[in-house]
């Protein structure tokens, strides 16, 4: 217990503060973290759907969670169930054989029912396109709120877009 | 197929394979050209198929691949066997009119899926195959279509919309107690689609019935009429934690079916991002292993070595999980001498940390308690699988293509392979730990050996022309097979993940185990669903 308690004290720190050069992020952080407390009772709960991907947009969405990132203090958290969600983060072209179960996740879903693709296939179809097997972009399949270039996208940029995503209903919200 | 380490003479296993073919009256025909070189091409009847693989399964042989290409009208069939290190591919033909073949599933338990994989998109019936069921195949297309045949087109039947699967017969436990547990395609955590069927009495599971094909994205029939630049980018594709891995193997195969010689400066900075690959995951998985039975102090700090790791990659590599650099000819990145510099001083940051850290997790009752015996493989289930990889080497198999089959420019190093009969997720990661320990001096070794000169060679494509790529991916054994076509494009690709082979194991390791227990055992062979369903 003692190597354990000194390896994390030797540790310390190491969540990053928003990166401070980007001035919009700043802002999009400060603005979404009010729009969570005013609608979604202070946090986001987001269902992950692998609706066909290479499993490399996943190994980054994981990374959200490390300690780096530590997505949870913005009130952000992936739950098990899209019944507890307020946004589905589906990857990957959306292959055939997926079809029904993404459309299942996104009818289980409570409002608002965000969408948010992330990775180049989720937004156009990427390497893999529309064939026999693949429906290619997730817009094909359901609505789509944001969309999350890269491949994979990288941390930074999946964070961007779950802001984005929070913050964009916030404006429809307001009108 | 282990332990040796002075020079081996390769098929010096042959000549009694072949003896024993001949007292079957299997005809072997004359194969003087070997287009699949350094792999043996033996060219057999279809009827002896069956007879083939009952002699290598008697011989102790190793199943490793089969799949199927449409040329012409007819089917050629190959099915790949490892020996020694020694691969030797069996290659048949069948009419396209009557497309039956013996089945290699009775002597060999790894050919189960991959056969049916093949009589899904490829229309091919095995004979005495004890499953006739689907399995790549859901319903996005109907059984009287074959996708890989050249007359369906890519794009398939326009359908306004895929229904979920359903009519599979799984097969059920009858008896008073016995509960039926349905999981998935989407799970709970954030990770691939399958469905598992779990037969259990109380919290333990009686029996695992796993139920892939959900990210079926027809890689194989979109390879088709690429460019080998383009199936570079679509190979990095197959599996996006093994990119490396499957970039490797198939421009290896290109690069044999062209005759391009990849220069030897780019052949280590492959070998490098192969080994860092490794690295990665293990990482990764450990601590996910960790989080899986509670012990949330392993995931926080091996994820944050991995985050570490990955920014490295991204400033020196260029891309955070180094896809797309390997290429044709090469690859697509170089280290100046500063990077090696900070390669080297990583190094020794890892392991000082790591020294901690695996000591910790060596010697934690608590996580004793959870992984010792859990999970458990047996050695004779193992080989009787063909199970390659670290999954294999917990579990008394050996193999290793860095040591066994040395192709460059591992053949210049020598690799030691770590080696466990114990079978269960302990040994499973403990083989993990040791793997990150070893590239890592491999990887110092390499920095040191790196050559001058280019990164990278022109590749011309050879015009009807076959490659075989072999490479020794941080999840095991990766076999890429090319063929291009008159037209220098390509014309078949089919990279076998080493999940193919992995993940029949789950259904075998995880008997007898508490439902609780799943998450752990799965993460701890992580097979790989997108390049299992291709
Ligand atoms: S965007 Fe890239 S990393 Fe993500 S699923 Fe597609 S190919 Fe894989």
């Amino acid at each position: 217990m003692l190597r354990i308690l000194n390896k994390i004290l030797r540790t310390g720190m190491v969540s990053e503060s928003i990166p401070s050069e980007d001035d919009e992020l700043e802002r999009l952080g400060i603005s979404v973290k009010r729009c969570l407390q005013l609608r979604f009772g202070r946090s986001l709960a987001i269902r992950q759907v692998d609706a066909g991907s290479c499993n490399g947009c996943e190994l980054e969405i994981h990374a959200l969670t490390n300690a780096y990132y530590d997505i949870e203090r913005f009130g952000v958290h992936f739950v098990a169930s899209p019944r507890h969600a307020d946004a589905l983060l589906v990857t990957g072209p959306v292959s055939r054989h997926m079809e029904a179960a993404l459309k299942r996740a996104y009818v289980a879903m409570p409002s608002p029912k965000l969408v948010i693709a992330a990775g180049q296939c989720a937004c156009n179809g990427g390497e893999f396109g529309v064939s026999y097997a693949s429906c290619g972009a997730v817009a094909n399949v359901i609505p789509v709120d944001v969309a999350v270039p890269g491949c994979p996208p990288t941390p930074l940029t999946l964070l961007q877009g779950i802001l984005a995503a929070a913050g964009a209903r916030k404006a429809t919200a307001r009108r | 197929m282990s332990g040796e380490t002075f020079p081996r003479e390769p098929f010096a296993w042959l000549s009694g394979y072949l003896a024993s073919l001949r007292d079957q009256h299997v005809l072997v025909h004359d194969q003087t050209a070997q287009p699949l070189a350094p792999a043996r091409v033996l060219e057999i009847d279809a009827e002896d198929w069956g007879k083939a693989a009952s002699v290598a399964a008697t011989a102790g042989l190793r199943w490793a691949a089969c799949w199927g290409d449409h040329i012409g009208d007819e089917l050629v069939l190959r099915a790949v066997l490892e020996t020694a290190g020694d691969y030797i591919v069996l290659r048949t033909v069948v009419p396209l009119g009557k497309p039956v073949l013996p089945s290699h599933t009775p002597h060999f338990a790894a050919a189960n899926h991959m056969e049916r994989h093949t009589q899904d998109l490829l229309g091919v019936a095995f004979l005495d195959h004890p499953d006739s069921r689907r399995w790549i195949r859901h319903r996005a297309w109907p059984d009287t279509d074959h996708p890989l045949r050249r007359s369906f087109s890519g794009r398939g039947k326009t359908q306004a919309s895929t229904p979920a699967d359903a009519n599979y017969r799984f097969e059920k436990i009858q008896g008073s107690g016995v509960v039926e547990i349905a999981v998935g395609p989407v799970h709970a955590g954030i990770i691939e689609p399958g469905h598992f069927r779990f037969q259990a009495v109380g919290e333990q599971i009686l029996r695992l019935e796993t139920r892939l094909g959900y990210t079926h994205k027809g890689i194989e029939k979109i390879a088709v009429g690429r460019d080998p630049d383009a199936l570079a980018r679509l190979a990095a594709r197959v599996s996006g934690d093994c990119t490396v891995g499957h970039t490797w193997a198939a421009c290896q195969a290109l690069e044999r079916a062209s005759a391009c010689q990849v220069p030897e400066r780019a052949l280590i900075l492959r070998a490098l991002m192969a080994e860092r690959e490794r690295v990665a995951n293990h990482l990764g998985d450990i601590g996910a292993i960790g989080s899986d039975v509670g012990f949330a102090f392993a995931h926080c700090q091996l994820s944050r070595l991995r985050e570490y790791w990955q920014r490295r990659n991204d400033e020196l590599f260029g891309h955070r999980l180094l896809m797309d650099r390997v290429i044709p000819g090469g690859v697509a990145v170089d280290l100046d001498a500063a990077a090696v510099r900070l390669l080297h001083t990583d190094h020794v940051t890892l392991r000082r940390e790591l020294a901690v850290l695996f000591d910790i997790l060596d010697d934690h009752p608590s996580l004793d308690d959870r992984l010792l015996t859990t999970g458990y493989l047996a050695p004779d289930h193992a080989r009787n699988l063909g199970v390659v990889g670290f999954v294999g080497r917990a579990s008394g198999q050996g193999f290793d293509l860095r040591r066994d089959q040395p192709y460059a420019p591992y053949d210049r190093f020598e690799i030691p392979v770590p080696l466990y009969s114990d079978g269960d997720v302990a040994a499973r990661m403990r083989v993990r730990m040791d793997e990150v320990y070893i590239a890592l001096n491999l990887m110092d070794q390499m920095l040191d050996a790196l050559p001058g000169g280019v990164t990278r060679n022109v590749l011309l494509p050879a015009a009807d022309a076959e490659g075989l790529g072999c490479v020794e991916s941080w999840r095991g054994e990766i076999i890429s097979y090319v063929r291009l076509g008159p037209d220098r494009r390509v014309a078949r690709f089919f990279p076998r993940d080493p999940s193919w082979l992995i993940w029949p194991t789950m259904e075998q390791l995880i008997a007898g185990n508490i439902v609780p227990d799943f998450p752990v055992c799965n993460k701890s062979i992580n097979a790989s669903y997108s390049g299992h369903d291709l």
